[in-house]
């Protein structure tokens, strides 16, 4: 008799709902890696999510677990609030590079000076998806945007900002790494940073933050498999992946 | 409990603690700051959440967080501050979370100075953040008051998933006087279902202002409506003095309407005949009582610290029944006494027709008065 093995399957840490995601975008594989990592930790019943204002906005219709409704930019203050009073819950926001990079540069900033125990999922595309494609302050140089049209002017709108190595030199912060989802060998890393970035908050080791370098094919107004390609070519020099801070009690963990 | 001596701002803290708060989250304003100074050493003590945030935008975003846990959580802050906590607190309103938010207000418009003001008397009752909702806003005139009326902001949020303001000037929030706070209340264990917690053993809480198709979020503005008309219905409250007989009305609130209280009983030994309405929720708005005061009185004199702000809700309550004159100081100064009773005594022997011009007959009488040094 064949026994079968489940083998894969949706994780319990993600809805059975159609998402409303573009063909290409990487927000659905964020999202699994982050359900992925829900269901193997066992925190599910215990995680407060925290989503933005930005194309993650119904990020909450996707996750099956708590969650609350950000205003632009305030995710980390609201996280921050949440975890202040029930530090018990596993904590996280989700956002994108306007929400975090832009709107919400001094909530980001501060949670990680406060060494806020939560876990930042920072989603960078390079570009404002939601509101239809305008210059974001990770846009690349030269990149056209809907309002960069003659490509972003650095000496006019200042260059990309780097947000892993920025937080990187803050002392509350316990882990803050850089990774990619745009294939299968990158995403498979992203995973273990989520699942370390989550393992920080848990032991208790300050605020925690990974990258992901994603695409947005709609905005950038290029196929799917172009806007992988340019995460590859265009987006890594300019964002190398790594670790950028990682606890020494992180140091020896295996994911 | 025995009365002590206890200075406003602090004594608005330690009420919060015993109606218990278990979140405080703000930042730093004079001439509010005394609040959070104490909730950074007595919080802590108690096992409780204090952050000071980087901003009044943090602070009140934290504040919305830690709401939406279900646990009694507040601020304090000062006009300019409130100015930037508005988008939070819109959000707040639209995702129907209970809050208690403490304005000591300053002089202003803009960072104006750190003398008591009423000035945000529009911004405070008429929302302030953007959207459609009802803040219930409550103004206490003493420290006592204030005590009382914290531990009932905290029971008035959560009865109706609202938010609720306190309004005092900075008069209230610097001075000392006796008073007695209630005894610390037990914080309750379990949350209230509506609350994130964790989805153990349930489905998931989901805590939102976004309802993205206009039919659903209309749905919530009928909601948040019904709550208000109801709100309207219970919880209007204010204080009385000398009304049963008078022909004129006073009306001001908070230190303008304890100010106005002296004049008020100094006048009735001259024998005017003279009375106090002093609302204490400016929103909702005393309408029957103000209503059915002004078809017993000759005249009304509304007294407040702004430009006649208080003054516009009178008038539409009203509806020129009688005439409405006003006085106001603007700018952080308190009006003493004396310039009330001056204003009952003319008020008392006018009586020419308003016709809406209160507010330029004011500013004569007042630009004379500061001519005159006074």
């Amino acid at each position: 008799m064949v026994m079968e093995k489940v083998v894969y399957q949706r994780p319990e840490s993600l809805t059975d709902t159609v998402t409303h995601y573009c063909p290409g975008c990487t927000h659905g594989v964020a999202h699994r890696l982050v359900a992925e990592v829900l269901d193997e930790m066992g925190i599910r019943e215990k995680t407060i999510g925290v989503a933005p204002v930005g194309c993650s906005v119904f990020a909450y219709n996707y996750f099956n677990h708590d969650y609350v409704e950000a205003a632009h930019g305030r995710a980390p203050a609201m996280a921050t609030g949440i975890k202040r009073v029930r530090p018990q819950n596993t904590v996280y926001t989700y956002q994108g590079d306007g929400d975090l990079a832009s709107i919400g540069m001094a909530e980001i900033v501060h949670a990680a000076i406060r060494g806020e125990n939560i876990t930042v999922i920072f989603i960078n595309n390079a570009i404002y998806g939601m509101t239809g494609g305008q210059m974001a302050p990770t846009t690349l140089a030269g990149m056209k945007t809907t309002s960069s049209p003659l490509g972003r002017d650095v000496e006019l709108t200042g260059y990309p900002v780097k947000m892993a190595e920025m937080l990187s030199t803050i002392d509350g912060a316990g882990y803050i790494v850089r990774r990619s989802l745009h294939n299968p060998v990158n995403i498979r890393k992203a995973k273990k940073a989520i699942r370390k970035a989550f393992e920080t908050q848990e032991r208790g080791l300050g605020f925690a933050m990974v990258e992901l370098l994603s695409s947005c094919p709609t905005n950038w107004k290029i196929t799917p498999q172009e806007a992988l390609d340019f995460i590859e070519n265009s987006m890594l020099p300019v964002y190398p992946l790594g670790d950028y801070k990682v606890h020494p009690e992180l140091a020896g963990l295996r994911v | 409990m025995t009365k002590q001596l206890l200075k406003g701002n602090e004594a608005f803290a330690e009420a919060a603690i015993r109606a218990g708060v278990e979140g405080f989250f703000g930042y730093p304003i004079t001439p509010s700051t005394e609040f959070l100074e104490y909730m950074s050493r007595r919080m802590p003590e108690l096992g409780r959440a204090f952050v000071q945030a980087e901003s009044e935008v943090a602070a009140i975003n934290m504040v919305y967080g830690a709401a939406c846990t279900g646990k009694r959580v507040m601020t304090a802050s000062s006009s300019p501050g409130i100015s930037l906590m508005s988008e939070g607190i819109s959000y707040i309103a639209g995702t129907e979370v209970p809050v208690v938010i403490v304005n000591v207000m300053r002089g202003g418009p803009g960072l104006g100075n750190i003398a008591p003001s009423q000035g945000d008397y529009f911004q405070m009752t008429k929302g302030g953040g953007h959207g459609d909702y009802f803040p219930i806003v409550l103004a206490p005139a003493s420290v006592q008051e204030a005590i009382d009326y914290i531990t009932l902001a905290f029971d008035l949020a959560e009865k109706y998933r609202s938010i609720v303001h306190i309004v005092v000037d900075g008069n209230i929030g610097q001075m000392m006087e006796p008073a007695e706070l209630p005894p610390m209340r037990k914080i309750p264990k379990e949350a209230p279902e509506w609350a994130v917690t964790g989805a153990k053993g349930r489905e998931p809480n989901i805590l939102t202002s976004i309802y993205i198709d206009p039919v659903d979020e209309e749905v919530v503005n009928i909601r948040l409506l019904k709550r208000w008309l109801e709100i309207e219905k219970n919880e209007v409250r204010y204080k009385e003095y000398a009304l049963d007989d008078a022909e004129i009305a006073v009306i001001g609130f908070g230190t303008a309407g304890r100010v106005a209280s002296s004049a008020v009983r100094a006048a009735r030994e001259e024998g005017i005949k003279v009375g106090l309405f002093r609302p204490i929720s400016l929103s909702p708005f005393p309408k029957k009582q103000i209503e059915e005061i002004s078809k017993r009185v000759r005249r009304i004199l509304v007294v407040e610290m702004n430009s006649g702000m208080m003054l516009e809700d009178v008038k539409r309550v009203v509806q020129g029944r009688v005439p409405v004159e006003f006085y106001g100081r603007m700018g952080g100064v308190t009006p003493f006494p004396d310039e009330i009773l001056d204003e009952i005594r003319r008020v008392d022997s006018n009586t020419a027709d308003v016709a809406d011009l209160e507010r330029e007959q004011w500013l004569d009488r007042l630009e004379a008065r500061i001519a005159g040094g006074k």
